[in-house]
């Protein structure tokens, strides 16, 4: 059997506010990544899909638990180990706008990894640049110019270019296609599924749209306030969601089909996302949860494979209090 | 409503994919290109542009306009009022004040451009690394900036100037010993604000050195705000020097700075006016036109400070 | 149906030193009495342009209403007074934006936000003016509303702060209200939501809604007729059915395409529409979609395509509506039932 590319083992990530305020962002996930797979996460703001990214991304440390990439510790990388790591996983972002300086030409964004890792200079640069450039459907032309002459569809493309430059194994996409228009995120979601399929990348797809999640991803994992609630095939959550939070999650999903829209099974769920500063005990989806029993706000529920490769964490699947 | 329009046939096939017009960008406008259009567009700043323009090139060509020369005392010709060639007149000890006026422009000039250099050097290198990297550096060195900058800088000028022999690069030096603080404030804000920006942590994820990124990335998204701090702190130092001829812990005689002739003038300010007038003058285009060009700059490098 | 707004022939511009944005360019539409009409298009189709310069919010200069006509009960809004327009705002008109934290104030408490608005136009006396902002905090689903009205907006999550805004503009019972985008910045869970309490409200108070998306998806729960905005035009407009089952416009099969289904197989690619759209500060001659069409024709490139009507409510500016252009298939058909 494939060995998984990445295994995010218990992740925890928590950011100290304050002397006595902890955010605890990331609290205690695991999953794996296949070579060649896209991975979906969803959830709403503050469940801790971006601060999963960015951890594994070694942009944050962990606070407790590890992620490995490739078998290794990506936290605990050193010299050459961590200089072909930062070349093997790349991350694309969410805001056109921001993740370009604006002070710069393309040619310099799009090169900023060569000129790093001195993989290439003059005119072998220039080459690599203009190659990439025609890779995501920009031209040379544009390599003399400055981001903010570009519309975000375009900046997006840069900056999947700049990402590309380093011939990673692995891309995290955080969002890339949320600030986007309509008509242009169907454009960036081909150009990175073309990607995909010529160069074998592995992608960690972040979106908070699960419908655009559930086209590209191959599993996709829900998280909810920190935590994973529901791991599955993406066709399987979709035909089969056990989390009410998943089930709630994809019958709110706007749906651009009027007819649709009106007969389907609306579950709603109620009331706010608490404050991840202060999560609710047991379940935290309890408070919402339109099922929720007394054992929810008593019990974490465990984070168990409630179906051959479909993992939930709900009491209603519990084996010790069957349906 | 559907009376449809007679056009000619050949006008509905289909448009080859060249013919179409791709993508157009938008034109070709740099940064600092779309700033001077900016800059240019408020009179002002122009006519400070203009002015500081003039007076440099007085003051390095205008000694050549007569046979004199700062320094050459000549008793029975003093405090004359403007004949021959001493256009601006002499002073008390006969020297020629056209001769001293512009000599005494370019050492002020000169002392404030070193100042200001040395406030950049100082407050960019301190500012950046004290917002970038923040947590603890950050507090440890704001409060440095802090003791620095509460104790009073005429003490501190007064307590170096005894050390120092007094010339221009000591006058420059103690200038900027605090005059650098408020451009390491301005750039410690503008990078901790930059600093979360996604092209950061992208340059991160690629494994970008902290200098890289501070100096490559940060630094010259700060140009903006340094620039105009520089061109508000040229004034500042020219005031603060003036201010320390005057009280005597300027240069030495036969040196000469604006403050100094602007203090010799006061001396004899009942009796021969025009000595106080033309340093006092030109101390002042400077002020003016350096004040003008900083606020011309601040709205043109970042339209967005100006409401 | 009667109508209550009114729109004809609106061109809107931009003008700075250098350069003049043609924003709108010539829009007409009608808003009857009780009926919800999404406004769709990407950013920069001036769907929101459209609404600040009826509402008469966009501050002139820059912009400046060129030409056009806005009839709303009879009257011309483009002509009114400056203080006849603030007893429209608000009272008649009232308008809900995409990020409540900018339009509420956040230094005055909620409850007083509303209040205020209550005295100025309908002469209610404080404690009634009080009262009254409770049974609307209550209405628009906010828990424990006479607590809440002495919170201030920071105290209250996105969600609650897009309730708060919609009862303050409902405080006066307006007979239109225009909602921008107001769902866009809430998590998708709040966002279902505020739909819900929107339909709901319309139901109760039969009031016209405007609703300004870019999210075909929020325009399929909500609206009764859909008006499809590109480049400073309306390019087709048609009840919801119309619009998402025929759509005639190219345009418009893009958008729907472009969308992911929930059911969407993940062998295909997306429909995507190439490039992005023209600039405004030279817009195209012709069709404004030219560039980016398939089944552009020599025609669009140098005519702006006339309207024509394919049913009472069905309009759309394409020159494959011609009777000389070629047939075309509409690849999004299969779609629909």
């Amino acid at each position: 059997m494939t060995q998984p590319i990445l295994q995010v083992k218990n992740l925890e990530k928590h950011f100290q506010l304050d002397r006595n305020k902890v955010l605890k962002a990331v609290d205690g996930i695991s999953f794996e990544v296949m070579p060649g797979e896209t991975f979906g996460l969803v959830g709403e703001s503050g469940c801790g899909k971006s601060t999963t990214g960015r951890t594994i991304i070694n942009l944050y440390d962990t606070t407790g638990g590890e992620v490995l990439f490739e078998g290794k510790n990506v936290h605990q990388l050193k010299g050459k180990n961590q200089k072909k790591f930062r070349r093997d996983m790349q991350m694309i972002f969410q805001d056109p706008y921001a993740s370009l300086n604006p002070r710069k030409s393309v040619m310099d964004i799009i090169a900023e990894g060569l000129d790093i890792h001195e993989i290439a200079s003059g005119k072998s640069r220039e080459e690599v640049v203009y190659e990439l450039l025609e890779t995501v459907g920009l031209n040379k032309s544009h390599a003399a110019r400055y981001p903010h002459e570009f519309s975000g569809g375009q900046r997006q493309r840069i900056g999947i270019a700049r990402a590309l430059a380093m011939e990673p194994k692995f891309i995290i996409a955080d969002e890339p296609i949320s600030a986007l228009d309509v008509s242009v995120q169907a454009q960036v979601v081909n150009l990175m599924r073309k990607l995909q399929k010529e160069k074998g990348l592995t992608y960690l797809f972040i979106a908070h749209d699960l419908s655009m999640v559930k086209y590209i991803s191959d599993r996709v994992g829900v998280m909810y306030l920190g935590r994973m609630a529901e791991l599955a095939d993406s066709d399987e959550l979709y035909k089969e969601p056990l989390h009410p939070y998943t089930q709630g999650l994809l019958s709110t999903a706007p749906i651009p089909d009027p007819i649709q829209a009106k007969e389907r099974e609306k579950i709603r769920i109620k009331g706010e996302i608490p404050s991840p500063l202060n999560p609710p005990s047991g379940c935290r989806f309890r408070t919402r949860c339109p099922y929720a029993m007394e054992v929810c706000a008593k019990v974490d529920p465990i984070w168990q494979e409630a179906k051959p490769n479909h993992w939930v964490a709900c009491h209603l699947y519990q084996d010790s209090n069957p349906q | 409503m559907n009376t449809t329009k007679k056009f000619d046939k050949s006008l509905f096939e289909p448009l080859a994919a060249s013919e179409k017009n791709s993508e157009v960008l938008a034109p070709q406008a740099g940064y600092w290109k779309d700033a001077w259009r900016r800059f240019k567009a408020n009179k002002g700043a122009l006519i400070g542009l203009i002015l500081i323009t003039l007076l440099l090139l007085i003051a390095f060509i205008g000694p050549y306009f007569n046979d004199h020369n700062y320094w050459s005392q000549n008793p029975s010709m003093s405090n004359q009022e403007h004949f021959g060639d001493h256009f601006f007149g002499t002073d008390d000890k006969g020297r020629d004040l056209w001769q001293r006026v512009w000599y005494g422009a370019k050492v002020s000039l000169l002392i404030a451009f070193i100042a200001a250099f040395l406030d950049v050097v100082i407050g960019v290198v301190f500012g950046g690394i004290s917002g970038y990297f923040g947590g603890r550096v950050d507090a440890v060195m704001q409060r440095i900036l802090e003791i620095i900058y509460s104790i009073p800088n005429i003490v501190v000028i007064i307590l170096l100037m005894m050390y120092l022999e007094p010339g221009i690069l000591p006058i420059a030096v103690a200038l900027s010993f605090t005059g650098w603080v408020p451009m390491a404030r301005v750039v410690r804000a503008q990078i901790l604000k930059l600093k979360t920006q996604e092209y950061v942590l992208a340059a991160r994820t690629m494994g970008a050195s902290h200098f890289r990124i501070l100096f490559k990335h940060l630094i010259p998204n700060v140009m903006g705000p340094i620039i105009i701090a520089v061109t508000f702190s040229i004034p500042s130092a020219i005031f603060f020097e003036a201010f320390l001829s005057f009280i005597g812990l300027g240069l030495r005689p036969p040196s000469a700075s604006l403050g100094i002739l602007v203090n010799d003038g006061y001396r004899v300010l009942q009796l021969f006016p025009f000595e106080l007038f033309w340093p006092a003058l030109v101390l002042s285009i400077i002020m003016l036109s350096f004040n003008l060009i900083g606020d011309g700059l601040r709205d043109a490098l970042d339209p967005k400070m100006k409401k | 149906m009667k109508p209550l707004l009114e729109v004809s022939d609106l061109h809107v511009t931009f003008r700075s030193q250098h350069q003049e944005v043609k924003a709108i360019r010539g829009v007409d539409f009608t808003i009857g009495e009780g009926e919800v009409v999404a406004f769709v298009g990407e950013s920069g189709s001036g769907k929101s342009v459209t609404f600040q310069s009826i509402m008469r919010l966009l501050p002139q200069p820059p912009a400046n209403i060129d030409r056009g006509q806005v009839l709303y009960s009879g009257r011309d809004l483009t002509k009114l007074s400056e203080v006849d327009m603030q007893k429209i705002r608000g009272k008649e008109i009232a308008m809900i934006f995409q990020d409540p934290m900018t339009s509420l104030n956040p230094t005055i408490r909620v409850g007083k936000q509303i209040t205020e608005s209550l005295m100025r136009h309908q002469k209610l006396t404080s404690q009634e003016a009080k009262n009254r902002s409770i049974e609307l905090l209550k209405m628009v689903g906010i828990p424990s509303p006479s607590e809440r009205i002495n919170q201030f907006p920071h105290q209250f999550s996105g969600g609650m702060r897009q309730r708060a805004m919609i009862a303050m503009a409902l405080a006066c019972s307006p007979k239109l209200l225009i909602a921008d985008e107001p769902t866009t910045a809430l998590d998708v869970t709040i966002q279902a939501q505020i739909i819900d309490l929107l339909k709901d409200l319309q139901n109760n108070t039969g009031s016209s809604i405007v609703f300004i998306t870019h999210d075909l998806g929020v325009v399929a729960e909500i609206a009764d007729r859909v008006a499809v905005m590109y480049a400073g035009k309306i390019v087709e407009t048609g009840t919801l059915d119309e619009i998402f089952y025929d759509p005639k416009h190219p345009y418009t099969w893009g958008l729907l395409a472009s969308m992911p289904k929930l059911d969407q197989s993940r062998d295909q690619d997306l429909a995507s529409i190439p490039g992005s759209p023209p600039s405004l500060v030279n817009p195209p001659v012709g069709c404004p979609f030219t560039s980016r069409c398939p089944y552009a024709m020599k025609v669009c490139q140098e005519q702006m395509p006339e309207v024509t009507t394919s049913s009472d409510s069905h309009q759309v500016a394409c020159w494959l509506q011609h009777p000389d252009a070629p047939e075309v298939k509409n690849p999004v058909a299969s779609a629909g039932r």
